[in-house]
């Protein structure tokens, strides 16, 4: 298992330079000097300026510039925004929990839904509920964030007024209160971006579940004599996780995309929302390092992926 | 014959699928003794896999049904029985050995820990015994280093050395019969010998009975006692393994028997080896009479006017043929 | 479960009709009853974004403030936006956008895609491996962050070249296209190697085909109906991509009301007009859905091994 884990963590690091080339190729590629605003923006102190274009090394050979601007990336060396003139760093570490805790929350959300749901429309393939169930999940991943998110604030802040729409980032109550206020403005995004990824979840699950049913550790498991619902789950779900992780961290990239939008929507000041206005704001250092930020979260969640692949299956982490 | 251990009689299994009603069995009667090993035997489709899952109703139902007939396990029938009570006769009272080794086990669990899961289910030991029983039942087995390996997860094992703990798992609860469908089928030939020795020592050592499904006459003569043959979802012929060598009555069984490669015929008289004409009748829509007749060189119009019962010709030696003593003198 | 059924492995099913492989599909897909509305409601849209304009032949830009955030009326049977412009003409139009986006978006990922996995299947080797890990990088890329960074950077510049509209579509297409090919790339390749062995390649090959025929020829044709259904599915993704991009924002510019752009600008009006999102928002869910499900119905038709 520890050879596996240095083996996958080994096969990380080219999936990172892969990524940071490809960033710093269109970066290179991009029509003129993406800096060059600078020169003509008042709003920026020439001593940020010089710090910026030293740490990019602008006029060195391409190959020695990726390797500086790797190199401040991965220090963390990220510049200071060009709006608010905070280093980036700082201002993404402010909203980067956040988005970590939204995320997170609809998964789990998302994992809830489509556990159990996707498992018993499996166990009962063709009856009603596998029906309703399949449909379901079809017009739930068939429906845009952005679309959702709109129904919902429709819905719950508009018609009913239920619950608050824009995010809010001093809340000033305590105690209890405080807590209640805060779980209010989530519930939404979470709800948006939970229900779009346990649809798509559902139907991995489901399909998981249907292949591994018919295969024949099942029926040897059955004829031992175990109670059905001993046979799903340790026998069935048990081994219809390993594509599904598989599957779920493929997803990864696609959960974070979801993420901007219902940030954008429901204005939650995370890395999402920031990237957005730093992106209307022409905010360049911003932008780069928040997609960096991106790039590193899908590789931090794939090997995670690759920890749970290897732990589910044994034949994985032996090989 | 109400003393018998597993007593069949009479059973239909259908399955539904998109073309129709496919009969799979048709009217099966099996009778196995206490102790005693009876050989299904019949080519791949005749109905005994299905025959023997149904026994412990591990079929898929749907699509497929019990249509008509009972299974008695010690005079109880099995048939209406609830899940909750069949499920305390799989594995405690009748343990069951399958075809595919590789495919038969979980391959994400540890050997012991799935032998040591039925062991719990029936016996209600705590997981320390269990996991020693598991590593017990593999020494029993002739697995070398048994209680290092129970801890071995199936990948690790060989086919052969999987086969011998799909045995250990069906006889860990020391159950009054196994049934083993085709056990040596998906194996080397060198292989099958020994996991047909193994059944055979296991048999004589817990004394219990053995439904041995196969479709090797082979398999047949060295450890049955007695031999029922299946064709088309039917018996046609049962008796002891000697009458039925010796004296085979139904063109069906004189075919297989002569279809068995003998090297020493070979060698001497440079005989061919025997193939028995045409395919098995569709089960969609078996044909009227005997289901033999349109590969039975002996076959007469009488043959496809009625279906053939299944009689007593000799004592002990029943056959579904009405030409069936004069094809045998 | 092997061997349950095994009456089935030698009992000759009823003799039907000899039918083609395509009417086989067809039969197939008309069993599927969801793919088939779905179908029928598709075409009905194409149908109405492409002849629609001329039967409603409002302007979409006629801007009109006595009538401003209407709800549908008969002179508006979608309601107006906050300049009295038609929503449903606007609709029409932005409709014409986000499906050629779609299906263009979809063509450039299926060429890419066939390419790459055209060549890996066929160099094996260390080309291969190189290919398919590149593959892998790109299904492991935060792609809208990406898309949003090289749109941010080249939107510009592609305006000065060949106009804002044409510009804007160019890359949105361009980039689309550049982050869906790698389903398409695995499905070639898996079918290249599951063919290269089979007899009618050996034999073709036996005959002294060249490799490009035998590719085009034999292969390709092969793995048609698995593409077909993945890229059936990239319309739908590719439609997502740029409604999102229109409403973020960044997308197309407000003069051309693509379904996302109209969504955006109505995002911020939801409390006097929700029609303005409602009507938008329901022709993307109902495009992706029908999409969707004609996808699921075709995976039934042409690619039987997936058949559930």
């Amino acid at each position: 298992m520890t050879q596996y884990l240095i083996r996958r963590l080994l096969i990380a690091i080219p999936s990172l330079l892969g990524i940071s080339v490809i960033l710093f190729t269109v970066l290179a590629l991009a029509p003129g000097d993406p800096f060059e605003e600078l020169a003509t923006n008042p709003a920026v102190p020439p001593d940020v300026r010089a710090q910026l274009r030293a740490s990019l090394g602008l006029d060195d050979p391409i190959h020695e510039r990726y390797v500086s601007w790797l190199l401040a990336m991965l220090r963390g060396d990220w510049g200071y925004s060009f709006v608010s003139r905070i280093p980036v760093d700082q201002l993404i570490m402010q909203r980067l929990p956040t988005t970590v805790a939204v995320i997170g929350a609809s998964q789990v959300l998302a994992l809830c839904i489509a556990l159990p749901v996707g498992v018993y429309a499996a166990t009962r393939p063709y009856s009603i509920f596998d029906q309703i169930a399949n449909t379901l999940a079809f017009v739930g991943f068939s429906l845009p964030t952005f679309f959702t998110g709109l129904l919902m604030i429709l819905l719950f802040s508009i018609t009913l007024d239920w619950l608050p729409f824009v995010y809010s980032t001093n809340i000033t109550s305590s105690g209890w209160r405080w807590w209640w206020d805060h779980i209010r403005q989530a519930i939404m995004p979470v709800l948006v971006l939970g229900l779009f990824q346990g649809a798509a979840w559902t139907r991995y699950v489901r399909s998981a579940v249907l292949d591994v049913i018919r295969l024949d550790h099942v029926t040897t498991a059955r004829a031992k004599g175990l109670p059905e619902s001993r046979i799903t789950m340790r026998h069935v779900v048990r081994n219809a996780m390993i594509p599904v992780v598989t599957l779920v961290a493929l997803q990864m990239p696609a959960v974070f995309g979801g993420a901007i939008v219902t940030e954008q929507i429901f204005r939650v000041p995370g890395i999402g929302s920031l990237l957005i206005s730093a992106i209307l704001a022409n905010d360049t250092p911003v932008i780069m390092a928040v997609t960096f930020v991106f790039a590193g979260l899908v590789i931090f969640f794939n090997l995670i992926a690759d920890i749970l692949y290897g732990w589910l299956d044994p034949r994985i982490s032996y090989r | 014959m109400s003393g018998r251990l597993l007593e069949i009689s009479g059973l239909k299994v259908h399955f539904r699928t998109d073309d129709g009603m496919v009969r799979a069995v048709d009217g099966v009667d099996i009778g196995v003794d206490g102790g005693e090993t009876v050989c299904v035997v019949g080519e791949s489709g005749c109905g005994k896999t299905v025959t023997a899952k149904t026994v412990l109703k591990l079929i898929d139902m749907p699509p497929g049904k019990i249509v008509a007939g009972s299974i008695l396990w010690q005079g109880r029938d099995l048939v209406p029985l609830p899940p909750v009570a069949m499920r305390a006769i799989r594995s405690k009272e009748i343990g069951f050995i399958f075809q595919e080794p590789m495919t038969s086990l979980n391959p994400v669990y540890t050997v012991g820990d799935q032998i040591a899961e039925t062991v719990r289910q029936h016996e209600g030991m705590s997981r320390r015994a269990a996991m020693d029983r598991a590593a017990e039942m593999l020494s029993l087995v002739n697995i070398p280093n048994a209680s290092r390996r129970v801890h071995d997860y199936p990948h690790q094992f060989s086919g052969g050395m999987r086969q011998r703990v799909m045995i250990a798992m069906a006889l860990s609860c020391n159950p009054k019969m196994v049934i083993a469908d085709e056990p040596t089928t998906a194996l080397d030939v060198t292989i099958q010998a020994q996991i047909l020795d193994l059944l055979n020592e296991m048999k004589q050592r817990l004394g219990m009975a053995v439904l041995l499904i196969t479709h090797a006459m082979g398999v047949v003569a060295e450890t049955a006692q007695r031999v029922i043959v299946m064709y088309a979802g039917k018996v046609v012929e049962e008796a002891t393994v000697h009458e039925l060598f010796a004296r085979p009555m139904h063109p069906y069984t004189q075919g297989l028997i002569r279809s068995i490669p003998r090297l020493d015929l070979a060698a001497t008289e440079h005989r061919r080896l025997e193939a028995i004409p045409g395919t098995v009748p569709s089960l969609l829509n078996p044909p009227v009479g005997c289901r033999f007749a349109a590969r039975c060189r002996h076959a007469t119009a009488e043959c496809s006017a009625a279906e053939p019962p299944l009689r007593e010709a000799v004592p002990g030696h029943k056959v579904a043929c009405i030409h069936a003593e004069a094809i045998a003198a | 479960m092997a061997g349950s059924i095994p009456a089935s492995a030698t009992a000759s099913a009823p003799a039907r009709p000899r039918i083609g492989p395509w009417e086989e599909a067809w039969r197939r897909f008309r069993k599927h009853r969801l793919a088939v509305v779905s179908a029928a409601v598709l075409l009905m849209l194409i149908l109405a974004v492409l002849v629609g304009p001329f039967i409603w032949r409002v302007p979409i830009d006629e801007i009109d403030f006595t009538a401003r955030l209407q709800g549908p009326s008969w002179d508006h049977p979608l309601g107006t936006d906050d300049l009295g412009q038609d929503l449903l003409a606007r609709i029409l139009y932005g409709g014409r956008i986000s499906l050629a986006v779609g299906f263009t978006a979809m063509l450039v990922a299926v060429f890419l895609g066939t390419f790459v996995g055209a060549v890996a299947g066929m160099a094996g080797g260390k080309l291969d491996a190189a290919l398919m890990w590149l593959t892998d990088l790109f299904l492991s890329l935060p792609q809208l962050p990406l898309l949003l960074l090289i749109i941010y950077l080249f939107r510009d510049s592609l305006k000065d070249v060949v106009g804002p509209e044409m510009g804007v579509f160019i890359l949105i297409v361009a980039v689309i296209g550049l982050f869906n090919w790698m389903p398409v790339a695995r499905l070639v390749r898996a079918q290249f190697f599951s063919l290269r062995e089979k007899e009618f390649v050996e034999a073709a090959r036996a005959l002294g085909a060249s490799r490009l025929r035998l590719v085009m020829r034999h292969i390709l044709p092969n793995a048609l109906g698995p593409v077909i259904v993945a890229a059936t599915i990239d319309v739908a993704a590719a439609i997502i991509a740029e409604s999102t991009l229109s409403f973020l924002g960044l997308g197309f510019p407000p003069d051309i009301p693509t379904w996302g752009r109209l969504l955006f600008d109505a995002k911020d009006n939801l409390d006097f007009a929700p029609h303005w999102a409602l009507f938008p928002g329901l022709a993307i869910f109902l495009t992706v859905v029908s999409i969707n499900f004609v996808g699921d119905g075709l995976r039934d038709a042409l690619d039987p091994r997936r058949v559930k």
